[in-house]
């Protein structure tokens, strides 16, 4: 199985190659993409309950060699790389067309799956990281192609530093687990038994790697500068799937090759994922370009997916909670692949308004329904599904990370016991205010009249970027409504990772879902649906028998006071006011500035909003100044003579040797 | 009596029973501001005359716009079907727990919120934007009382709730005060009652619910007042359903009787206490609402770490 | 155990609440009413310890609690609201929101700190006290947030419940203690009283920030 889904990774790195030197659009290289990675997605799925498997290719490092292991927790994540390579590729047929420069993403696209594949079937230190920085480096290829725009320079520096970061953490973490195991082979560091403070350090540093790659608070500021400026099919899979590759790449190390950590930080790892998920929705709501909008989003839900993990750490660490741990496991497993689904479904949608309007900016936008009807449907089921609404996937995973905390206070020690309902609370809020953020972003783009003449001349896009988004509304969908399914799905993931599993949802009826007892909980996903349904019909049909029929076209009523002129309608900035009036003062220093002319002066009034990043300016803005002073420092170091040099590399050998003397 | 002909009862009963308890409210609030009043039959020749009436339609209408009234009514009642009201032995029971009901109620208003949004005028907007800035504090605050309850009760599923609150282990919580107080501001907030929202205006620049459904009219408004008036009774029924649960376990043909009969009775009562509750408050100034809402969640919040200390945890 | 503790528990629990809803007002006269309220819950919670604990000097002290703090006090600063014509709002440091969330976040930690410590005591003095340092706790935070010299008083007199609720949940509390305490309450109530009218005279307003800006504080 293992060689048959290389062989794909490899058909892939050659089409990277074609990609650097074919001419044209590169249709057929989308479209063999993306069937190889949907072939490899059913082989990901297959190989979910087997056994694990490992292969070793002499290539790499000579004594080394490349460790390749398909085991449940792998197979899943390629499971949900693969989903979104072939939904992007997919759209990508379509959407490439419009590319200016297809050059810049032809080779950088099918090496960027590719890299994205080895890292999650890497069972080895070296080539982890040699996919990981892979990886880096090809997304950051596609976030320059529009190189020739000042934010995507910015964006791409950014991104470049904090990727740096990430693989410089990691390599230490890396670095301190095979000191411990002798090996470079995760199968080594698995049986080695590290101290308890070097385990606890390495696992520190794993969070800030693979935290810096998925968006993970205060790490985040990247996150919504890059994915924005790449491709649409890139962004969504940047958001989609690169986040989720870093968060395998936590539970890889947390779960897979430290001992059971101390308690603290599953508590620290839930109450970053909590902050998290409060900061990134708070800031999406005050977006008004779409894309950067879904980019903060994803800041949210990887927040969401952390408070899963860290529950599934505290639950694990407090001995004998296995049921526990193994139910937030699922939620936050099950998260990932939800927000894997919808988030490339928005990006797309994103893509395609961006591609018929000429703009991301949501003020130029309003009125696609009625120009873009399909796409509209299809973004509206993502914003449903990712507002956590029933009877759709977001619902299902939020109400089973619920579920899981709900489990907390029955642990006995006071910190979780406190810690954790106060980590309800944050997820009840960024749940509720995510349903506001995307009622802003549906409802300021597609409904509504016009704001520009590009909206108001769109398009509907085209056949392939459509399917590429049904098919994946229609998976947000079945999700949704047979989430039983789903659960007995991730159950060998949860067994390989903690030793147990939820209990088998297969036998009972329907969708139902029960994660610990009946008499606790339970969720119907397809009967709700159903129900949903009976009732509407039942609604229309009442309806029809007993109202008159009749329907008149008319000018809108709008209390007898209609304005014809579009810039009437309340913006994007303005439906986000009063909750930017509630929280943006404290947590953004937001003021407005309100200029009111002299009575009887006949100039404009002007009002202007003022938005502070908060944790640009105390966290980024230090450390960039420190960075420059010590470079302004170090430049005098270049116009040295050469005896000074000498002197240098004199005094580093002795220090090194007196080092060593120390040491013995 | 099986289980879905008290099912199918229930959902006939709530459905026709919410636009009497608005009926209760207006005339009690009419009463008591010595007004004569509307009839209490009044919502319902209400609701006749808009069915009768066509529907005017904006020209720029999308088809969201016709369906959301259907959808937000559907969404409502399929919410309210699952909460037990005057017997635990309904079908639909197990389908959805209390955080299911709160997610059905928040389809409802995200449905309505973009029907709002839809024809692009702006007094939908504004009540686009304010609505989800109320939903984005009122449900967490609903969530933590679902936390309180719990952790008493084990359960976030109502019937079990009630269960717990019928048994004698129960004794004096000062955190259930609290949850009861909070769930109040909630269901306030919800529907858009004093000192939230004035749901007696139609032109006044703070409203909120009915700014969204400014440009509905015909079979569209009543299937949307309908809505409104159905998740007034659903709120309360929540309310009754974990903090007055007497008379709801009773089966067979008396037990079930005696829960019709009571759960009429406690409908009653709540409607005449918030008509009286409404007429002795002003309503806030919107940016007010928020600290309320906020002070509810924090009210969830403390009866959470209250009942840490108190007896049984 | 059994009623005796659900209703101190929840004596103890409301005055919790009440120092929140002190958080929570931003007027002064509903400042007053709901410190009256705090003075007068006070007063029944230490009377409820005098009955489970069969202390009769612990009925002492509630008359005390609710003759000087729910009667006198209030009344006395309703007066001064009245002479000094101050009814408008009292400005807080940091929106609502955000002090109600540090209120809970006292909350919690009081809790967190003081239950593992008291895990051998019994369970009534036990919880007594774990919510008195949150009383206490929260008083000072309204001390410190409040921009008005009479908040700031509200915020001392609450704190001074607080001690007073853990002294009467701990046993064996001698009423001598008591009837001290009470009595600097009064001494630091006129002191505090002739403060208020000082700067009143002065400055013209009871706002703190024209005593800082008269020392020449930055704010």
């Amino acid at each position: 199985m293992i060689l048959i889904l290389l062989a794909g990774t490899a058909v892939l790195l050659a089409l990277a190659l074609a990609g650097a030197v074919v001419k044209g659009q590169g249709r057929s290289l989308y479209a063999i993409a993306s069937f190889v990675a949907f072939l490899s997605a059913i082989l990901a799925l297959i190989s979910l309950p087997a056994r694990p498997e490992t292969l070793v290719l002499p290539l790499g490092l000579p004594w080394l060699g490349w460790h390749f292991r398909l085991d449940p927790l792998s197979a899943f994540f390629l499971l949900v790389v693969d989903l979104g390579a072939a939904s992007s590729s997919l759209f990508a047929i379509g959407y490439g067309r419009h590319e200016a420069e297809p050059g810049r993403v032809l080779p950088f696209f099918p090496l960027f799956l590719a890299s994205l594949q080895l890292v999650v079937l890497a069972a080895d230190a070296f080539s982890f990281l040699f996919s990981w920085e892979l990886m880096s480096l090809a997304s950051w290829a596609l976030v320059l192609v529009q190189h020739r725009d000042h934010e995507s320079i910015r964006a791409g520096y950014v991104y470049l530093v904090m990727a740096l970061l990430s693989g410089l953490a990691l390599l230490l973490s890396f670095g301190l687990l095979a000191g411990a195991a002798g090996s470079y082979e995760f199968a080594a560091m698995r049986l080695a038994h590290p101290a308890p403070g070097l385990a606890v350090l390495a696992l520190l540093l794993a969070l800030i790697g693979t935290g810096a790659k998925a968006g993970l608070v205060p790490l985040h500021a990247w996150l919504p500068l890059a994915h924005p400026a790449a491709p649409s099919q890139v962004s969504a899979l940047m958001s989609g799937v690169m986040t989720k590759v870093a968060v395998y790449a936590f539970l890889r190390i947390a779960f897979g090759l430290l001992p059971v950590p101390p308690g603290w930080i599953g508590l620290l790892v839930l109450a970053l994922g909590g902050i998290t998920s409060v900061l990134g929705v708070l800031y999406a709501l005050m977006q008004h370009d779409l894309k950067r909008l879904l980019a903060y989003h994803t800041v949210e839900n990887i927040g969401i997916i952390f408070i899963g993990i860290g529950l599934a750490m505290v639950f694990r660490a407090a001995g004998g909670e296995e049921a526990a741990a193994a139910l937030a496991l699922t939620a936050a497993l099950f998260h990932v692949l939800n927000h894997s689904l919808f988030k490339s479904l928005l990006f797309f949608g994103a893509g395609a308004v961006d591609r018929a309007t000429g703009t991301r900016d949501m003020e130029r936008g309003g009125g696609l329904i009625h120009r873009m009807p399909q796409t509209a449907f299809f973004f509206l089921i993502g914003c449903a599904a990712i507002s956590a609404l029933p009877p759709l996937n977001g619902f299902v995973s939020e109400w089973l990370t619920f579920q899981a905390i709900l489990l907390g206070p029955g642990l006995p020690e006071w910190g979780p016991k406190i810690i954790i309902p106060v980590a309800g609370a944050l997820l009840a809020l960024a749940a509720s205010l995510a349903a506001a953020c995307f009622v802003k972003a549906f409802g300021i783009t597609f409904l509504g009249r016009p704001r520009s003449r590009e909206a108001a001349e769109a398009a509907e896009t085209d056949r392939f970027s459509l399917s590429a988004m049904g098919i994946l509304a229609v998976l947000c969908f079945l999700a949704g409504i047979f989430p039983a399914a789903v659960i007995n799905a991730f159950a060998p993931v949860s067994r390989a990772l903690l030793g147990a599993a939820m209990p088998a949802q297969s036998h009972l009826p329907w969708g139902t879902i029960i994660p610990v007892a009946a008499a606790r909980s339970s969720y119907d996903g397809s009967a709700i649906f159903l129900l949903i349904l009976a009732v509407t019909v039942l609604a229309i049909a009442g309806a029809r028998h007993l109202a008159a029929h009749a329907v008149r076209r008319a000018p809108a009523w709008d209390c007898g006071f209609p304005d014809p002129r579009p810039v009437t309608q309340y913006t994007a900035t303005s439906f986000a006011e009063p909750i930017r009036r509630v929280f943006g003062p404290v947590l953004f220093g937001a003021a407005s500035i309100v200029r009111m002319p002299p009575p009887g002066a006949t100039g404009p009034a002007q009002i202007k909003n003022v938005l502070h990043d908060r944790l640009w300016e105390m966290f980024y803005d230090p450390v960039a100044i420190a960075v420059a002073r010590l470079a302004e420092a170090a430049n005098h170091l270049q116009f040295l003579t050469i005896r000074r040099y000498l002197f240098f590399v004199f005094a580093a050998l002795v220090m090194l040797l007196f080092s060593l003397a120390l040491l013995q | 009596m099986g289980a879905v002909a008290i099912e199918a009862l229930q959902m006939a009963f709530v459905l026709l029973a919410a636009p009497g308890l608005v009926g209760i409210v207006r005339a009690v609030k009419a009463r008591f501001l010595r007004r004569e009043g509307p009839p209490l039959i009044q919502p319902y020749r209400q609701l006749a005359r808009l069915l009768g009436k066509e529907v005017v339609l904006a020209h720029n209408a999308s088809w969201l716009f016709r369906t959301a009234p259907y959808l937000i009514l559907a969404l409502t009642w399929a919410a309210a079907s699952v909460v037990p009201t005057f017997s635990t032995h309904i079908i639909f029971a197990r389908l959805g727990d209390l955080i299911v009901i709160t997610a059905l109620l928040g389809s409802a208003r995200f449905v309505l919120a973009l029907a709002g949004l839809d024809i692009g005028t702006s007094f939908g907007g504004i009540g686009a934007s304010r609505e989800v800035m109320f939903a984005s504090l009122a449900e967490p605050a609903m969530l933590m009382i679902v936390v309180t309850l719990a952790i008493t009760a084990g359960s976030t599923q109502l019937s079990s709730i009630a269960a717990f609150m019928l048994s004698p282990v129960l004794g004096l919580r000062i955190s259930f005060a609290l949850a009861l107080v909070a769930l109040g501001i909630v269901a306030l907030a919800e529907n858009g009652r004093i000192p939230v929202d004035n749901p007696a205006t139609h032109l006044e620049l703070t409203m909120v619910h009915e700014a969204m459904v400014l440009e509905y009219s015909g079979r569209h408004l009543a299937m949307i007042e309908l809505a409104a008036a159905l998740k007034l009774l659903l709120m309360i029924s929540i309310i009754i359903c974990i903090f007055f649960p007497f008379g709801l376990g009773g089966t067979g043909a008396t037990g079930f009787l005696l829960g019709l009969a009571s759960y009429a009775a406690k409908l009653g009562i709540a409607a005449v206490l918030l008509g009286i509750f409404e007429v002795s408050l002003a309503k806030m100034r919107v940016f007010r609402v928020p600290e309320l809402l906020g002070a509810g969640l924090m009210l969830g919040l403390l009866a959470t770490l209250l009942l840490y200390v108190s007896r049984s945890l | 155990m059994g009623l005796g503790f659900d209703i101190a528990h929840m004596l103890a629990g409301l005055m919790v609440l009440a120092s929140l809803l002190l958080l929570y007002q931003d007027r002064l006269t509903a400042l007053i009413n709901v410190l009256r309220l705090h003075g007068f819950i006070l007063a029944l919670a230490v009377a409820w310890q005098a009955h489970i604990q069969s202390a009769p000097e612990l009925f002492v002290s509630a008359a005390i609690a609710l003759l000087v703090k729910a009667l006198v006090i209030p009344g006395a600063l309703d007066r001064i609201v009245e002479r000094l014509g101050i009814h408008r709002n009292v400005e807080t440091v940091g929106g609502i929101g955000l002090t109600m969330f540090a209120g809970m976040a006292l909350v919690a930690l009081s809790l967190r700190v003081m239950l593992p410590v008291t895990a051998a005591a019994d369970p009534v003095s036990r919880q007594d006290i774990a919510l008195a340092l949150s009383v206490v706790l929260i008083g000072l935070l309204i001390m410190v947030t409040r921009r008005n010299a009479l908040g700031q008083v509200a915020g001392f007199l609450s704190l001074e419940n607080g001690i007073d609720l853990a002294a009467a949940g701990a046993r064996g509390m001698p009423l001598v203690v008591e009837l001290s305490v009470a009595f600097s309450v009064l001494i630091a109530f006129i002191v505090i009283g002739i403060y208020l009218f000082r700067i009143r005279e002065r400055f013209d307003s009871v706002d703190l920030a024209a005593l800082e800006s008269f020392r020449g504080e930055r704010r």
